[in-house]
């Protein structure tokens, strides 16, 4: 099908709408705006503090392992350290990071609507997040907590005298505000899409949302439970997990998992829509097999409900559990594999761009690889017996959740940034980051891989000297990783005053979001979209030689 | 400062260790075989196909169901061959030989406890012998903890108020770590030492060098005589309740008609809680020892119900009296 002018044309041709930033300039007008693309912009201050209040945790961390000793910080500190950084890092950073900012400002661009289907609830989950994270400030504050970020019990129900119960609050607090988040995505792509936009023409990124507001939505609630269920332990002395009293320590673990690793599922998914909308940009090609493609999403979303019992090998389940959850952790990768698959084939015989939001991309592909193909070790149940909380685990998941999820969001900050403020970044700086960020992470996490399988246990204050050498590579590519995060920070805040400006469509991209004005205005189109065409028509395009010189 | 020289891979201590070693080589392989041809298309198809090269983009493929087949099914067989590989290893580590040497490992915050059968006890070491099935049954007194042992490439986790189990057969002497891998508190990290592998003459040897003047099982018994077990499972006391001679590792019919194999986990719980699992034809009446009675303790009772199991032997034919009533 091809595209009219005129459809391409849509943007506004006549008389420039106010954009949404200039709706209002008063901390009044932020606070209470129910604007998705605001709203959007509060998470992204808000998530960007807490990612950088995690990373100090992790550069403590990985300070105080330069030496064998614990010399640094003392034993206590430094679990309250790791739990901090856990903590942080997954409920405040890296489940809101990409749909609270990204999906939330786009999701209502590219399906052609005027915002979220409910805009106030959507303020509101912004509130109960900073309500979640006074709660985390608090335990901070007053002393920390000393359980890790899993909470196992009876250590964090009946052993620990930290914070635990005011950490859980913050947690499940933290929780509704996915949950409504998650709710508010569902109900607006069932009923806000534009006339014309079918299911099968919403960009990627859209249908991996759907698929993790769906995992928000399910899976959240037990989190909430299970974290309650430990608070009604240290509080009322009720004995669920508690072995004395006919409870069951395990049964904590399998309700955590239970959510924990479809979260999992929750960061990396809006990551890998990220980066099919990067792809097929840059290459200025319709995404390769766009149905396996979304579909993967879906299957993802269902399959991972499955395979929680994968963390608990060795904690005491039995044979024929082992079994059946080490095959459904084999199958769980196979709609993963379709996507890098497919992203590869949609390269090919592109018009390809290596602009940084691409080599973003392209390392989200590389570290998703590595993190995914080792996944399938951790899944084999003989080879996990040996590598199970170890390092190697630490280095597996930190490939997914940082190597591939971190690179994905800044990805999606380099790409939408001219969406979202009008301006352009500096993109020697920023290639330059995305190229420290890969090589950075390679050095801090591939020897990680070596101390596991060399038996270097997790969450270990000192460690045997013969593992000192390790360390010190990972801890000097942290400080390389620390840098690459850190000149975005800058350069994008430099971009708010000095960046020239973007113009509607810097990248010659095809979604509705670039048919509007950078930023856009208060109701994000001139007119309601109608569509005509399947997603990414770049065939069907222009030849569009960038607007934008390097 | 002098560093340590770096250690990439961990020594190993039995032939399970060295299969893992060659499964972890092989899948390796098979890992490399799927990554790499995909990340040198990215940068291939990067590079080739950059904006103003002259390549060839004529009839670019948008779609193509025998690829997206081919893409999905054989990699995913070829792993799964590996599945099947670590399955079957981990399959094995479930049931153990007979006959293996029962050493009890009892963990709390932050050290592991391990008692002989012949009454040495250890902490923070573990010496085994080489040759020789070890089965290790193991509790913990506070929070969970995970015994790992890197040189035979497996651990298990340790759980309060219940027995989890792990066998090997070591096959070379030799002084390994011994570590704690599931995080349990402040002092987690020095949690663990030694685990030594000597040949059986010095096993002996060191087994000798401990002045003990009586065995685990022996210790039960005198614990079974001053609980005032003996009075009713004593050897005349068959009345009230059931013999204990012979049962072990045996089925035993219960009450609600069900069966269970009398192991450790057994005795332990019919201990603490022994109104849940009543054997058939007695009466629920024995009194609970819940929180009377420390781990150690326990696993002491434990091996004395164990060693009545020879005892039975010639009284009566094992398993003439424990047939499930139909």
């Amino acid at each position: 099908m091809s595209i009219a002018s005129a459809d391409l044309a849509f943007a506004p041709a006549g008389e420039q709408q106010p954009s949404y930033l200039s709706a209002g300039h008063s901390l009044r007008s932020w606070l209470l705006s129910t604007d998705h693309k605001r709203v959007a912009v509060l998470y992204l201050v808000s998530v960007t503090g807490f990612f950088f209040l995690g990373a100090i945790a992790a550069a403590l961390i990985r300070l105080e392992l330069i030496t064998p000793a614990g010399d640094l910080v003392s034993d206590d500190t430094y679990d309250k350290l790791f739990t901090l950084h856990g903590v942080i890092m997954v409920w405040f950073f890296l489940i809101p990071s990409i749909p609270a900012t990204f999906g939330n400002f786009l999701i209502p661009l590219m399906i052609g609507a005027t915002d979220l289907a409910f805009p106030r609830l959507n303020l509101l989950s912004w509130y109960i997040y900073v309500l979640g994270g006074l709660f985390t400030a608090y335990v901070l504050l007053a002393g920390g907590v000393d359980t890790g970020w899993t909470f196992y019990t009876p250590f964090s129900s009946l052993f620990s005298n930290t914070h635990v119960v005011a950490a859980a609050c913050g947690i499940v607090v933290v929780g509704f505000s996915s949950i409504l988040t998650g709710l508010n995505f569902i109900v607006t792509i069932h009923t806000l899409r534009a006339p014309g936009m079918t299911w099968f023409r919403l960009p990627i990124f859209c249908w991996s949302h759907y698929a993790t507001s769906v995992i928000l939505v399910l899976a959240t609630p037990v989190l909430a439970m299970t974290l309650l269920l430990v608070v009604a332990e240290r509080v009322l002395g009720l004995g669920i997990f508690d072995p004395n009293k006919g409870g069951d320590p395990l049964l904590f673990q399998h309700l955590f998992w239970f959510y924990s690793h479809p979260a999992v599922y929750i960061m990396i998914l809006p990551g890998m829509g990220v980066v099919t909308e990067l792809v097929t940009a840059f290459a200025k090609k319709r995404v390769f097999s766009y149905a396996w493609v979304a579909f993967a999403s879906i299957a993802i979303a269902f399959i991972g409900f499955l395979v929680w019992a994968h963390h608990m090998f060795v904690a005491g389940m039995s044979l024929y559990a082992g079994l059946v959850f080490s095959f459904m952790s084999f199958a769980v990768a196979v709609p993963s594999a379709i996507k890098v698959y497919n992203w590869t084939a949609t390269l090919y015989k592109g018009r390809v761009s290596l602009d940084a939001p691409l080599l973003y991309a392209l390392g989200f592909i590389g570290l998703f690889v590595i993190g995914g193909l080792t996944g399938l070790f951790l899944a084999s149940l003989a080879v996990d017996v040996h590598v199970h909380d170890t390092y190697f685990v630490v280095a597996h998941f930190h490939f997914i959740m940082v190597g591939a999820t971190v690179h994905a969001y800044f990805g999606a900050l380099h790409f939408w940034w001219p969406k979202m403020i009008g301006r352009l970044y500096p993109e020697g700086w920023a290639k330059a980051a995305a190229l420290l960020a890969f090589f950075g992470f390679l050095v801090t996490f591939f020897p990680q891989f070596i101390l596991g399988y060399a038996g270097m246990p997790r969450r270990y204050h000192a460690y045997p000297p013969e593992f000192q050498v390790l360390h010190m590579i990972s801890s000097g590519g942290a400080g390389v990783l620390g840098l690459a995060y850190l000149l975005p920070f800058l350069y994008l805040l430099w971009s708010l005053r000095w960046g020239a400006p973007a113009g509607d469509n810097p990248w010659g991209a095809a979604g509705l979001e670039w048919r509007t004005t950078s930023p856009p205005p208060r109701w994000n189109f001139a007119a309601r979209p109608v569509v005509t065409w399947e997603a990414y028509p770049y065939q069907d395009m222009p030849k569009p030689e960038a607007a934008r010189g390097d | 400062m002098a560093l340590a020289p770096v250690e990439l891979w961990p020594a190993s201590a039995s032939a399970y260790a060295r299969e893992i070693d060659r499964l972890i080589w092989s899948y390796t392989g098979l890992i490399l075989f799927l990554a790499v041809p995909i990340i040198a298309c990215l940068v291939v198809f990067a590079i080739r196909y950059r904006r103003g090269s002259d390549a060839d983009r004529s009839n670019p493929p948008v779609h193509g169901l025998r690829l997206e087949l081919a893409w999905t099914g054989l990699p995913f067989l070829a792993t799964l061959v590996f599945y099947f590989w670590a399955a079957d290893l981990y399959s094995r580590q479930w049931v153990p030989p007979k006959d293996t040497l029962d050493i009890a490992i009892v963990a709390e915050q932050w050290m592991f406890k391990a008692e002989h059968p012949g009454g040495q006890r250890e902490i923070d070491e573990l010496h085994v012998p080489a040759g020789r099935p070890v089965r290790l049954v193991m509790t913990s007194q506070d929070v969970i903890h995970s015994f790992y042992l890197p040189a035979l490439r497996l651990k298990q986790d340790v759980l309060p108020g219940r027995y989890t189990t792990l066998w090997f057969e070591a096959d070379t002497p030799g002084t390994y770590a011994l570590r704690c891998a599931e995080y349990c508190g402040s002092e987690h990290s020095a949690m663990g030492g030694r685990f030594v592998v000597l040949s059986p003459k010095d096993y002996a040897a060191w087994l000798a060098t401990f002045s003990v003047d009586r065995t685990l099982a022996q210790e039960g018994e005198a614990l079974f005589r001053r609980l005032g077990c003996s009075g009713c499972h004593g050897a005349r006391s068959v009345a009230r309740a059931p013999s204990l001679a012979g049962i072990s590792g045996k089925p035993q019919p219960l009450a609600d008609g069900s069966i269970v194999i009398a192991d450790e986990q057994y005795v332990r719980d019919s201990i603490l809680q022994p109104k849940r699992q009543v054997v058939a034809g007695f009466a629920p009446i024995m009194p609970s020892f819940e929180g009377q009675i420390g781990e150690e303790d326990l696993v002491r009772l434990v091996a004395y119900v164990k060693s009545l199991a020879d005892a039975s032997a010639e009284a009566a034919p094992p398993g003439a009296a424990v047939e499930p009533p139909r």
